[in-house]
């Protein structure tokens, strides 16, 4: 049966055929859907884990017990599971083991564009890339077959085009390998120094046999042209080369981007008058290629920066591009926003009025940078929010501790803000943390956490008390405040500056996006009280705009938050059925 | 038949059920098909994009400056933000809906005053107020299949494929609406 599917959900789909029976992810974009996907088979165990370390280490454990694992990421989260990963590369598997990462290449939906094979290599691990669903779903049952035969974690890459884009594949029936017996075994599971130095020697012979298929095997595969040029290319590049070229160009595919052939290259080089590579990110074929000795033009042509397109491909080699038209008028921007009603927007209007320095972490709380509430100083990564404030105030001493806190959303402070918490208490800061619990895991989608009480299915879980959790770390200091209620916000902000401790605000209220949210009327303008004094702009809230000198208010956007209501000095604002 | 087609508009309009309808019929004219979009935080609100080409064969799943056979756009100042990804020859069908982006909200910008004139002298535009259409269809959010039945005009596939489309694409009791949608589009 043919079906349209996207790259990630090409995933899921492979890792049901596969007999994969245990997943556990955190969710990023762009690989969020694999696992929200596959959640949907209910032969699969799937899981939300706290952060991707977690996640992998799930997996290994599966693994270990003889099933086949998965565990999906995007390519910052394999920061976080580096460390199972590189160890994993040495204790291999017993049921077959698949990591996807995702990489985002122009940054979509991310703080870096980092590029994922680098750890293949570091790992000394395998790892495919597709360029479409359609191997998608095939190199992801390819990698627990090669998983298993070679004894190895294979890392599936996955790019944001390739995750994204809807493609066709052909779905089969599903088939699970029978559980393999559990066995101890030290030599191959406890990695301390005298077993490990055994395992090493494994891991290069693996590479050396990896090498070996990489030669033969047919994720690889050679595309002769009729003319005289040679490109050597792989994932969303060999569509934008074939786009350009069709057979024009002969082109070296690779699927498998970690171990690279060695003859084969050699071949394909020798039959091709002059010799390309087409990459997106960093030249890690061009390197690879180079080291062989072979003249090859790469990123001369190419940058390692953003996303490739067709038309890049086509003006690099020289070959016409499209006409286009253009109207001269400027088109503002149009940037994504906190949504009306955001419960997040109350508390950085307060933090913001109050010019407090605010370290900021990831999710759709980032957005708070934006004008005219300019609220964070910083975003580095999940959880340094919390780390930094209190590098900061150690750094900066009484100065800075008074009008210095950080923000945390409740998913982002289970994955990594929690350590840094306990930091603060073990090393005494005097840190003011302030955790925006919406009560889901919001930019990805909505994807539940360990602090919301339901699991990836939507079922009843145990509920992490977060009031608990960080009087449990040490801090005595805990309150929880409404976002909604501006004055409360404000008293409570203050309050923790001043004091000589360590605290905790959790700033409550679930995201407005929540079906269970129940929405109040829209609130609405008397224009004769409005005095034009644009208090309420300072929101920046979408549904909120200046019409002919007086506020308005978008009432297929407003949610009757009520924010807009308490800053207006004339009562200009009304709820909803009022006027 | 090869067409390049993007669906441009606002985070949160629809514009995923609308490329997923098209995705849909096109598989079932036994065409080999690619839809591209991007999730994540363009969806707060922000400039969203998506693109669906069709062949018999095709490869590079987004489209260049200069590409796009046909644009739909769900809000007039994203058909302006798009508009050199318009083929030569090819026609703009747009919402004449108006979204002020937040940089307009806090005046920072202006919104541009008779963009659908300055594209229309430009490029072909085929404007409709499908807001409209949509409501009297029955619901607001109606916008992106109202705006399909405009796009069917430009395509070879009967009528009907596109209902049966349709049918099996929304939840069962949307079908009625949408239906009514996709012929107010179709015929304006």
């Amino acid at each position: 049966m043919k079906e349209l599917l996207i790259g990630n959900g090409a995933i899921a789909r492979g890792l049901y055929e596969a007999g994969c029976e245990i997943v556990s992810s955190y969710p990023g974009t762009p690989s969020t859907e694999i696992t929200e996907l596959a959640a949907k088979f209910d032969d699969i165990y799937c899981e939300w884990a706290p952060n991707e370390k977690v996640a992998m280490e799930v997996a290994f454990g599966a693994s270990l017990r003889g099933k086949r694992a998965c565990c999906a990421m995007k390519h910052v989260g394999l920061n976080v599971a580096a460390d199972p990963l590189f160890t994993l590369s040495y204790t291999g598997v017993t049921g077959g083991l698949v990591i996807c990462v995702a990489d985002d290449p122009g940054m979509h939906s991310s703080q870096n564009e980092q590029d994922s094979r680098h750890y293949a290599i570091a790992a000394k691990v395998p790892m495919l890339e597709p360029s479409d669903s359609k191997e998608a779903l095939e190199f992801t049952k390819k990698a627990f077959e090669l998983s298993e035969e070679y004894d190895t974690p294979v890392i599936i890459k996955m790019c944001t085009r390739v995750a994204h884009s809807q493609s066709v594949v052909e779905l089969s029936e599903r088939v699970v390998p029978e559980m393999k017996p559990y066995e101890k075994n030290m030599q191959k599971y406890i990695m301390m120094p005298a077993m490990a130095k055994k395992r090493h020697p494994f891991v290069e012979e693996r590479t050396q046999k990896l090498t070996a298929l990489a030669e033969t095997s047919d994720l690889n595969r050679e595309e002769w042209g009729t003319g005289e040029i040679g490109i050597i290319t792989s994932s969303t590049s060999y569509q934008y080369v074939k786009e350009v070229f069709g057979n024009e160009a002969s082109v070296l595919k690779l699927g498998m981007i970690n171990p690279l052939p060695v003859e084969r290259i050699k071949n394909f080089a020798s039959k091709v008058k002059k010799l390309y590579i087409v990459e997106e990110l960093d030249g890690i074929i061009e390197a690879h290629v180079k080291n062989l000795g072979l003249q090859v033009e790469g990123k001369e042509m190419f940058s390692n920066i953003g996303e490739f397109s067709q038309s890049i491909v086509a003006e690099a080699f020289g070959k016409e591009i499209p006409a286009f038209d253009s109207i001269e008028t400027a088109v503002p921007m149009r940037p994504p926003v906190m949504c009306a009603g955001c419960p997040h927007r109350g508390m950085y209007y307060v933090l913001s009025k109050n010019k407090i320095t605010v370290l900021g972490d990831i999710g759709c709380y980032t957005l708070g940078a934006q004008a005219p509430l300019s609220a964070l100083d910083s975003t580095l990564c999940m959880g340094a929010s919390v780390s930094g404030l209190h590098g900061f105030n150690k750094a900066g001493g009484k100065e800075t501790e008074g009008k210095s806190v950080c923000v945390i959303g409740d998913s982002t402070f289970m994955h990594s803000g929690v350590t840094g918490l306990i930091n603060i208490a073990y090393n005494g800061s005097n840190s003011t943390v302030i955790i925006l619990d919406n009560s889901i895991t919001g930019m990805t989608g909505h994807q539940q956490n360990p602090t919301t009480g339901y699991n990836i299915k939507g079922d009843p879980a145990a509920k992490i008390d977060l009031e608990t959790l960080c009087k449990a770390v040490g801090i005595n200091r805990v309150r929880v405040v409404d976002p909604y209620n501006l004055a409360e916000c404000e008293a409570a902000v203050k309050e923790e500056l001043s004091v000589d401790e360590p605290s905790v605000i959790i700033s409550r209220r679930p995201c407005v996006l929540l079906k269970s949210v129940k929405l109040n009327p829209p609130v609405k303008v008397d224009r004769d009280k409005c005095k034009s004094c644009k208090m309420c702009m300072k929101l920046g809230c979408p549904a909120i705009s200046m019409h002919g000198g007086k506020a308005e208010i978008d009432k297929t956007l407003c949610v009757g938050c009520g924010v807009c209501e308490q800053l207006c000095k004339f009562d200009a604002i009304l709820e909803g059925g009022a006027l | 038949m090869n067409k390049s087609i993007m669906i441009v508009g606002v985070g949160g309009q629809g514009s995923l059920l609308a490329s997923k309808l098209l995705g849909k019929l096109l598989l079932s004219e036994g065409l080999d098909v690619k839809v591209s979009e991007v999730h994540g935080m363009s969806q707060r609100g922000g400039s969203v994009v998506t693109y669906v080409r069709c062949g018999q064969k095709v490869y590079s799943p987004v489209i260049d400056k200069g590409g796009a056979d046909c644009i739909v756009s769900f809000e007039k100042l994203e058909a302006a933000r798009w508009i050199e990804y318009l083929k030569k020859d090819g026609v703009i069908i747009t919402n004449t809906q108006q979204i002020d982006p937040m940089p307009v909200i806090t005046g920072a910008a202006e919104y541009p005053e008779n963009i659908l004139d300055e594209l229309s002298s430009k490029v072909k535009v085929d404007a409709l107020d499908a807001l409209s259409l949509a409501t009297e269809a029955g619901s607001a959010k109606a916008v992106n299949i109202v705006l399909m039945g405009r796009l069917a005009k430009y395509f070879d596939i009967s009528y009907d494929k596109w209902i049966s489309a349709i049918e099996t694409t929304v939840a069962e009791r949307f079908v009625e609406l949408n239906k009514k949608a996709f012929e107010l589009g179709y015929n304006y």
